[in-house]
């Protein structure tokens, strides 16, 4: 499915772009960001003192006669200096840690809310895996970037900087010289940033890929039992970890290359200096120490060129990673809150209509065509139809999980995209096909909408729902833990949990999405009644998966290939024998008899 | 919340992980030896070539500076000299970091994919019951960041081995040229090594913390992006969102801390080494003059001092990582050393029979392991016995929960019976090939799984003998050719992820089409045909027992709750927690099972109860607006 959330890690956007874009997003990173640039620089300035102090301590204590008095002044002072840069090293690095993870938490906590935000199509255009990825392992990409990586640039930058300060204040041909040096090389190596901001994209979107991979394996781990197709599955578990090692170590090998550049810069500039150098110390222009020094700030202008391609590479993918969080967090949700200016649906119990509702999947034909129809409030509504044709869309859009492509659902007679979030998911509840439940016990699930729920109000509700001899018969009662995603329960037990989750979040219109078809025949019968009971006075619309429920109901509504073909009460319907109701009742009435 | 696993494995804060990490490495090493060589081989020359430089510089300012400053000319020709020595030094070093960062890269990337290889190979080996224990969340960051975790030192281990060699070699050309100043590498350099040292024991604990946190914090995001339409329907995203929050909290604080050791360690190491230059400067000028050195010699040592400043500090990030390392390793060898492998047997069925088979539960036992130890493990079958005879239809009714899909996972051995056996044919199915199982029995769990794949490779699933035609074939049975038609892409159509493009009856049609088209002798149909018409059912039944092209029939073992259905079998099995409480046909279970009675018939009694109220409606009509309790 082509969607926002796409891969756009090829993209053309630059480095600079996502950083300011990151920024922007996170502006807390730059809290105190001055403070902590301007003691690394302190901090670099114990690196240079170390040339300088060996500049005067040949010029003034051993070329120009020897003086240990000079010396051990030169070597205490610059001692003392290098104590007080390394604490301002340790302040420098306390800063940057404290406010780049704090800020990298709430870029976490924002891209997750954010993937809860985005509409349940936009959630399904990409794995589960790669999107757990981006808050997961692209996150931790730029955290494990900034503690080690990213001080070394920092401190390099500040290297570069205090370096060739000094480098200028000794002579400025000299620096001159290794600036044109290192000049092709900055822009051969800015050529190959590029290319390696790409390639550092494409790891992470393998890592992704990878996850879903193994997210699939893991999940689906019974099928491949069944089928004993733990073949396959390996060998395209083993496509996907290939692709992202091929594409890894495509991305160190153009690393390499800027790597390569910077050194031969540094064998220039280091020669350079030596010739320009004697020829100015021949000249009277400098002394030797003063040269000597310089050679040393050579090194010093170096390394921190040499350190950062090779830092580089860690920063892509951590840019290429905070690129794929910050993807996320720019699609706008398409299913979006109103908020505070959203209107609250009217009190009591709410009807539903829908206006010439048609609604196709991105990029696929209309399943609903042009959909009009009235729910009166307080009214028992079965849907019901083939498989595929539109039952679950209809249900997902009286409930806002979509949008209409065309025309308008309305809640008592409030357009439903005016309505604020709080007010529709605490009024309209939908148990959804296959109850998820979350790897918590039974009462933890049953309390999800409603934590405030004690343990005796959720017995008392199971009751309702007569249910108590179920909750009885389970090894810890409430308590029992229900395994991921429910599994360490049965099917039908997962869906009677749902139900019960579903009834306690009392809402004053209730959606069920065959929300009891692996459950037996005497619980759903059971079932049905109590609910019929325990939900008067509200609007209750039943997906129905067997006609007991539509039986039951105030009016049924037929769907058929996305239209609604007929609609009223199960003896009407039946009434006219050849309908598509009739129909679907002479089979249901065949295979339970 | 389940506790991750590792928990109990992370390495704490034992003083040994620094040995346990050099184990790690050495496990790489043995891996990947000849990669390991080339990478060392480029690093050490690299290192060499630093010290060389040293001495290069020493030499220009000794033997060129010197005498051009104080003669007020140059000498060009050992000036040309002195250029091309250090450009060509530069050469020479591109060629030793093109062999060091190569190889590490690659021997890295390497071994992070082969154990990923591993690790998920061993999922794939490891029996249900293994997997019911751990999350996705966990596993799937055993196989992604653990792997990582484990191997991350090896980036820059080459680099640190070459340092040692360079460290070495300094040592030793400073004893060539001067002790004192060599007693002054001797002093430093140790000193370096022991402070990392401490370092990474310091760090140990930390990053076991922080691994363990990253896998939860990516555990509760699995879960819950799992769960997006429960989240979304009860409109409890603020709260998930709380949830995650606080552990992602939790884990920023620990890699704060992680931080804020680092912020102690990294300024000490890094000073280390000028204060030795400066010591260098002192002990120098003393020995300059008796006399011991030259200028030259001083300028050399100095600077060796300040270019091995930094590689040095590659042997503490090697150190450093080391308990991220064990950590991340420990998490990976704890999937990789699981035990309670489900293996197959070496008996095959005769391959050429294509008759059906005859299935055979004998007393069989089975409970579920507990999720957590303190509490009871569910006892879920007791005394299982029934047999599918050879082509005949058995139906498994029950309430829910009773035990029928662990049943059917017994029969195709997703796992394994506590006590008694399984048969297939009169032999264990433990005792059966992988492949002579699958190609023997089939299931349609009750919640179909497909794959994020094509609709032609969900049901083909890569098994032999299975083109387009059987495809076709399977689906026209299983009633699904017609909505494949009217996909985009037909038989190449993406289903998505778990097939959330298709609507749930159609994914069990697809499911149910996988298992016909591989033409099982056994199939197990667990509450598969659900949303699937009456009739169709019939008539997949009905072609299963006697197929129309005069292939071989299969034995049926069908979950079923309808009338219709269960009409259909031979004989019905009629379990009650866990436990077979009757057997016989329909019309017996039905006179004689009270509880069987009521389970099939619960559709048609609440029929007539509604008639008869309805009639009771219809003779005395309630006065409107008096709400009644009518006693069902
Ligand atoms: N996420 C989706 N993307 C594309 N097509 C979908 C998606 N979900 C459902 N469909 C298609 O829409 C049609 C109606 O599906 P659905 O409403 O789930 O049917 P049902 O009546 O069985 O509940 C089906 O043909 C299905 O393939
Ligand atoms: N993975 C599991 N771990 C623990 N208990 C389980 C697990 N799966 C099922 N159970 C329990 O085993 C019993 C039988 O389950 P199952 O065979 O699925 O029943 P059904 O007859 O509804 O198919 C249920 O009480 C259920 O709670
Ligand atoms: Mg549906
Ligand atoms: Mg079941």
């Amino acid at each position: 499915m082509s969607t926002t959330t796409g891969e756009n890690s090829e993209s053309t956007e630059t480095t600079w772009q996502t950083l300011r874009r990151g920024l922007a997003l996170s502006p807390e990173l730059r809290t105190g960001l001055a403070g902590t640039l301007a003691l690394a620089l302190v901090y670099m300035v114990g690196r240079v003192a170390v040339p300088v102090a060996v500049q005067r301590g040949i010029d003034h204590g051993i070329v120009g006669g020897l003086d240990l008095n000079v010396i051990s002044l030169t070597v205490a002072i610059t001692a003392g200096v290098l104590v007080v840069t390394t604490a301002c090293g340790y302040l420098m690095m306390r800063r940057l840690f404290t406010v780049s993870e704090t800020a990298l938490a709430g870029v976490r906590t924002r891209a997750f809310r954010h993937v809860h935000d985005l509409s349940m199509l936009h959630q399904q255009s990409e794995r589960r895996g790669s999107l757990v990825s981006r808050v997961t392992s692209d996150v931790d990409q730029i955290t494990q970037f900034l503690q080690w990586g990213g001080v070394i640039l920092i401190v390099n930058l500040g290297q570069l900087l205090v370096t060739t300060a000094v480098m200028l204040a000794y002579s400025w041909q000299l620096t001159l010289v290794v600036l044109v040096a290192f000049a092709p090389a900055v822009l051969v190596i800015r050529r190959l940033q590029r290319r390696l901001a790409g390639a550092y994209g494409l790891v992470r979107q393998r890592t992704g890929t990878l996850l879903g991979a193994i997210g699939e394996s893991v999940v689906g781990a019974p099928v491949i039992r069944a089928y004993g197709i733990a073949g396959r599955t390996a060998r395209r578990l083993d496509t996907a970890i290939d692709g992202q090692r091929v594409a890894q170590q495509r991305a160190i090998r153009i690393s390499i290359m800027g790597s390569s550049v910077g050194e031969l810069a540094a064998g220039l500039a280091l020669a350079g200096v030596v010739v320009v150098g004697v020829s100015l110390g021949a000249g009277g222009t400098l002394s030797i120490g003063q040269l000597t020094a310089f050679l040393f700030l050579v090194t010093l202008f170096i390394q921190p060129v040499q350190i950062a391609t090779e830092v580089l590479n860690e920063a892509q993918n951590a840019i290429a990673g905070w690129r794929r969080v910050l993807d996320v967090l720019d699609v706008s949700p398409d299913v979006a809150d109103p908020g505070e200016q959203g209107r609250e649906l009217p009190p009591g119990p709410l009807d539903a209509r829908f206006a010439g509702v048609t609604f196709a999947y991105p990029g696929g034909p209309p399943v609903l065509h042009d959909v009009t129809l009235d729910i009166p409030a307080k009214s028992r509504v079965a849907v019901v139809g083939e498989t595929g044709s539109g039952k679950t869309t209809f249900a997902k859009l009286l409930t806002r999980l979509m949008d209409p492509t065309e025309g308008q659902v309305l809640l008592s007679g409030v357009d439903l995209r005016q309505v604020r979030f709080d007010s529709l998911r605490s009024r309209v509840v939908m148990v959804p096909q296959d109850g998820f439940l979350f790897d918590a016990t039974v009462g933890e699930n049953v309390r999800f909408a409603r934590p405030d729920l004690t343990d005796e109000r959720l017995t008392a509700a199971f009751a309702e729902l007569g249910l108590s001899d179920w909750l009885d018969g389970l090894p810890s009662g409430l308590d029992t833990p229900v395994g991921e995603r429910g599994e360490a329960l049965s099917v039908g037990e997962r869906q009677l949990v749902a139900l019960a989750r579903a009834y306690v979040a009392d809402p004053d219109l209730l959606v069920l999405d065959e929300a009891t078809s692996a459950v037996d025949p005497a619980t759903e019968v059971r079932l049905q009644r109590t609910l019929d009971a325990v939900t008067r006075g509200r609007t209750t619309l039943a997906i129905a998966h067997r006609l007991s429920t539509a039986q039951a109901a105030d009016e049924v509504i037929v769907v058929d290939r996305g239209r609604i073909v007929q609609r009223g009460p199960h003896e009407e319907l039946v009434r006219d024998t050849d309908s598509v109701y009739a129909l679907l009742y002479a089979s249901w009435l065949e295979q339970t008899r | 919340m389940r506790l991750t696993a590792g928990e109990s494995v992370a390495s704490g804060t034992s003083r040994d992980v620094l040995g346990r990490g050099l184990r790690v490495l050495g496990q790489a090493i043995r891996e990947q030896p000849r990669i390991f060589a080339v990478a060392v081989s480029g690093s050490v020359l690299f290192g060499l070539l630093v010290i060389a430089s040293a001495y290069v510089v020493g030499a220009v300012v000794g033997d060129v500076v010197v005498p051009a400053v104080e003669r007020g000319e140059a000498a060009r020709g050992a000036l040309a000299l002195a250029a091309a020595a250090l450009f060509g030094i530069s050469v020479l070093r591109v060629v030793g970091i093109f062999g060091r960062r190569l190889g590490a890269g690659y021997m890295q990337y390497r071994l992070q994919a082969a154990y990923r290889r591993r690790v998920t190979r061993r999922y794939l080996e490891l029996p249900l019951a293994w997997h019911h224990r751990n999350s996705t969340g966990t596993l799937l960051s055993n196989a992604n960041s653990d792997v990582e975790a484990a191997w991350y030192p090896i980036a820059p281990l080459p680099f640190a081995v070459g340092t040692l060699v360079m460290l070495v070699g300094a040592v030793a050309s400073l004893f060539f040229t001067d002790w004192a100043l060599a007693l002054v590498g001797l002093a430093v350099f140790p000193a370096l090594f022991a402070l990392n040292v401490v370092y990474s024991r310091r760090m140990a604990p930390r990053q076991a913390r922080a691994q363990r946190l990253r896998a939860e914090v990516s555990g509760i995001a699995h879960e819950s992006f799992d769960g997006a339409l429960v989240v979304k329907t009860m409109g409890r995203e603020a709260q998930e969102t709380a949830r995650f929050a606080s552990r992602a909290g939790e884990l920023r604080d620990a890699l704060i801390s992680v931080g804020r050791l680092r912020g102690v360690f990294d300024p000490m190491l890094e000073t280390l080494p000028s204060l030795g230059t400066l010591a260098v400067l002192v002990v120098g000028a003393i020995r300059f003059r008796q006399g011991a050195i030259s200028v030259t010699e001083l300028v050399s040592v100095a600077f060796l001092f300040t270019v091995l400043a930094f590689p040095v500090r590659a042997i503490g990030w090697v150190l450093a990582e080391l308990p991220r390392s064990v950590a991340g390793w420990d998490r990976v060898r704890r999937v990789l050393d699981a035990t309670g492998e489900m293996p197959y047997g070496t008996t095959t069925l005769d391959p050429a029979t294509r008759e059906p088979a005859t299935l055979a539960f004998d007393d069989v036992h089975f409970a579920y392991e507990p999720a957590e130890a303190h509490l009871p493990g569910a006892k879920v079958l007791g005394e299982v016995t029934f047999t599918v005879p050879a082509g005949k239809t058995v139906a498994l009714v029950g309430p829910t929960g009773a035990g029928k899909s662990t049943i059917a996972s017994l029969a195709v051995r997703l796992v394994d019976p506590g006590a008694g056996r399984v048969t297939l044919d009169g032999v264990d199915v433990r005792e059966l090939t992988a492949a002579s199982l699958a190609g023997n029995v089939a299931l349609v769990a009750q919640v179909p799984f497909v794959f994020d794949d094509t609709v032609r490779a969900n049901i083909a699933l890569d098994r032999a003998g299975i083109g387009d035609d059987e495809v076709w074939a399977a689906l026209r049975l299983a009633e699904a050719d017609g909505f494949v038609a009217a996909l985009p892409d037909g038989l190449d159509t993406m289903v998505g992820e778990r097939g959330t493009s298709l609507s749930g009856g159609q994914r069990q049609r697809l499911t149910l089409a996988r298992a016909l088209a591989g033409r099982p002798r056994l199939l197990v149909l667990d509450d598969a045909t659900s949303a699937v018409d009456p009739r169709v059912e019939a008539a997949i039944l009905a072609g299963l027992r006697a197929p129309a092209d005069g292939g071989a029939p299969a034995s049926i073992l069908v979950v079923a709750y309808r009338r219709a259905t269960i009409a259909l079998a031979d004989e019905v099995i009629y379990v009650e927690q866990g436990r077979v409480v009757a057997r016989g046909t329909h019309t017996e279970l039905l006179a004689t099972v009270p509880g069987y009675a009521d389970l099939v018939t619960a559709y048609e009694q609440a029929e007539q109860e509604r008639e008869q109220n309805r009639t009771y409606d219809e003779v005395t009509p309630l006065p409107s607006g008096l709400e009644i309790e009518v006693d069902r």
